[in-house]
């Protein structure tokens, strides 16, 4: 069942979505022959929502389960299960060029009121082929309230083809008025051997290189393929575990904190400079004055532009503080190493690259200095969330970490 | 003051007052006329803006009358001027007409430059009308304005006066005027308290001056004017960060280096390092951890996590004040 390749560890939840494509497939299947639709109770439901912890592959699974809804293979009137991954259906939608297969993701901070109600509107639509219209929220977390609040009436009642499928984090991130409109289902944290057994497979990336990072990243495919991959991130990753031991003095903790805010600016502003600067220029040409025509902007179209750079703006905030948050977790999972150190459990730490320094910190503090840590990363990423400028949450942090 | 360079005669054939400040601007134009009224009673005066000057106009204005009566043309925002206009101007100061007066205001900047450069090349009198943005530069003008009514005031009266009002220099010459029409003898401060009272500026930055001190009242009071006039919250928690910041950085910073890298390692203007040196006594390492960690509270609270961020910015400021002193 190909569709479902890149969903790793998740048995139970496959085995849940295979049967609702089938009973999806026979309702397409009776109506298309004119025939009654099946009495029998189906395992289908117009709106879905994907839990799971990051990395688990939440909006993986909704593109499987939109391509399993999608598949048009032959095999399916001799009893085989839809989800080929190679009929038009499933391909067209896992390269996402399926007519009726709408993927909402931003790249903001959140999803506003005024793209909602177009896509409530979109969503009334019947599909273009004849079988399912499908909408995969993949932020759904990011919907603002009144966003939410929009959907509502779209995710309970929608048109007879339309699919909803909403991926968040976790149950609480969306509205609990969303929550109770849509069928759950709850993605486990991969293990570690399935990540990397998945990253020599499909990636082609050593063995030993996909062990370390799977176990670094705890479970997070993307993570580790990125990890992996990319020789940027292994050493940013190296740099924010190198900081816990930099904690000895206030100047450390400033630096350290300035260095972290600096290097997530610094990724922001990279990420800028290759898309920025590309798509004010197509916008300039799109409003007539392209470079080397050598011209003025034409009159009126200061607009258009100014929303682009704020738009722009309010993408550069979102990587920035990404970055920033994959750092926090980075150094939260840390002390999670050093707290399973000294607690003696048998859990293998994860971030076996900085062992030194894990137990030298595990062997200067008790349990209760590690705990008080976590707790600290944990609250500057809430900081980080409610808005708080980013350099001042950091060192608020780091001083925390000292103080232990 | 307005500053005069060059020629000091206010009926050059050509006076061009540089700057954004409206008040000098305005004065420097009423000076002219002034001057011209003296010389000759019937002057006449056109005061002009950009869009009342169309091409033509000036040459209009400026040919010789019947009666060769005197004219003083003022032209406002010259910098604003279209092309045309432009042209007209240069031409004219190439050749200027005796019996005119030409006051061109611009506000300086790169707009309209080249207007501004064929002036002074004619030889114009300059009149220097910037924006004051030091508090001295006010208090220095405050001082002056009485010393040309001719009265005496103390240098506290001044100052009081300055706080009171603020950055409006129209403002400030208007309470001077009244000051000196109004009160007999110096002017003190308790006369300045009579009829100003209050603070009509306060920042940030000089909150958190206060507060890094351990001068915990004034630092209060100060918070309460910035939030009074609506000072952005998030600016006051700024300020407040940065200041505990710079004692951090330089309290860990190496004792012997040179001002001049120690400027470059920490990011700060080397005036900033004294400063920040005498703030930085009575803090101690845990004091600056715990500020900071209340100041990133105040700014979660600011930005809306907290019920009243009028409270939680003072309980910041209380928290850094205690710290100032945590080595005593």
């Amino acid at each position: 069942m190909a569709v479902w390749d890149d969903l790793i560890g998740q048995q139970p939840v496959i085995a849940q979505l295979t049967a609702a494509a089938r009973d999806a497939d026979a309702l397409v299947t009776a109506a298309a022959e004119g025939a009654e639709p099946p009495r029998a109770a189906s395992k289908m439901t117009h709106a879905w929502l994907f839990t799971g912890p990051p990395g688990a592959g939440r909006s993986t699974a909704a593109r499987a389960f939109a391509a399993a809804l999608q598949c048009v293979s032959p095999d399916r009137a001799l009893g085989g299960a839809p989800g080929c991954g190679f009929c038009d259906g499933c391909h067209t939608t896992l390269v996402g060029t399926h007519a009726d297969v709408e993927v909402v993701a931003t790249d903001q901070l959140s999803i506003g009121v005024k793209d909602t109600r177009d896509l409530v509107r979109r969503s009334s639509m019947s599909p273009a082929n004849g079988r399912w219209q499908v909408i995969v929220m993949a932020d759904a977390d990011r919907l603002t309230e009144g966003a939410g609040n929009v959907l509502l009436k779209a995710v309970e009642e929608p048109a007879p083809r339309t699919v909803w499928l909403l991926c968040a984090p976790s149950i609480e991130d969306v509205l609990p008025t969303i929550r109770s409109r849509c069928r759950h289902l709850n993605l486990r944290t991969p293990p570690v051997d399935a990540v990397a057994d998945v990253l020599v497979r499909r990636d082609g990336i050593e063995p030993e290189l996909a062990a370390t990072v799977a176990r670094a990243t705890q479970g997070h495919i993307d993570r580790a393929r990125r990890l992996a991959t990319d020789e940027r991130a292994r050493e940013r990753r190296a740099a924010v575990l190198r900081l816990p031991l930099q904690l000895d003095d206030i100047g450390g903790c400033l630096k350290a904190a300035q260095m972290l805010v600096d290097s997530a600016t610094e990724d922001a502003k990279q990420v800028a400079e290759e898309v920025d600067a590309k798509e004010t220029e197509e916008l300039r040409a799109a409003l007539g004055a392209a470079a080397g025509t050598g011209g003025r902007m034409p009159r009126g179209t200061a607009g258009a532009m100014k929303e682009l750079a704020d738009r722009q703006k309010r993408r550069s905030t979102r990587t920035q503080r990404d970055t920033l948050d994959l750092a926090l977790t980075d150094l939260a999972g840390f002390y999670r190493d050093v707290l399973a150190v000294q607690l003696g459990t048998s859990t293998p730490i994860a971030n076996t690259e900085v062992r030194d320094a894990i137990t030298r910190i595990a062997a200067n503090g008790r349990p209760e200095n590690t705990l008080r840590r976590i707790e600290a990363v944990l609250a500057c990423r809430e900081a980080l969330d409610s808005n708080v400028a980013p350099l001042l949450a950091v060192e608020a942090m780091t001083m925390a970490l000292r103080a232990g | 003051m307005a500053k005069k360079t060059s020629t000091d005669d206010p009926l050059a054939p050509v006076t061009l007052a540089v700057g954004q400040e409206e008040l000098l601007l305005d004065r420097a134009v009423a000076q002219v006329v002034a001057a011209a009224r003296a010389a000759d009673s019937d002057t006449d005066v056109r005061d002009l803006t950009p869009d009342a000057l169309q091409p033509g106009t000036l040459a209009e204005l400026v040919s010789p009358s019947l009666f060769a009566e005197r004219k003083v043309v003022v032209v406002r925002a010259a910098q604003d001027l279209s092309a045309d206009t432009v042209k007209d101007v240069k031409a004219y100061l190439d050749a200027p007409a005796e019996e005119i007066t030409l006051v061109l205001l611009h506000a300086g900047g790169a707009k309209g430059k080249g207007l501004l450069d064929a002036a002074r090349k004619a030889g114009a009198r300059e009149v220097a009308c910037p924006k004051m943005t030091k508090p001295a530069d006010r208090l220095a003008f405050v001082r002056a304005e009485f010393r040309t009514v001719g009265r005496s005031a103390t240098p506290e009266a001044c100052q009081s006066l300055v706080d009171a009002i603020g950055s409006d220099l129209r403002e400030l010459a208007s309470a001077c005027a009244q000051l000196a029409a109004d009160v007999d003898g110096t002017i003190d401060e308790a006369v300045v308290a009579r009829y100003y009272t209050g603070r009509a500026e306060a920042t940030g930055f000089e909150v958190a001056d206060l507060a890094v001190t351990g001068r915990t009242a004034e630092a209060l009071e100060r918070l309460r004017w910035a939030l009074a006039v609506g000072q952005p919250l998030p600016g006051i928690t700024f300020a407040l960060a940065s200041g505990v910041r710079a004692i951090g950085k330089l309290a860990t910073a190496p004792r012997g280096a040179r001002p001049g890298d120690l400027a470059r390692e920490l990011g700060m203007p080397p005036w900033k390092i004294d400063r920040v040196r005498q703030q930085m006594r009575g803090w101690s390492g845990d004091g600056v951890a715990a500020a900071l960690r209340a100041v990133a509270e105040a700014d979660a609270a600011v930005k809306g996590a907290g019920a009243d961020p009028a409270y939680a910015l003072e309980k910041a400021v209380v928290t850094i004040a205690r710290a100032a002193r945590s080595r005593r």
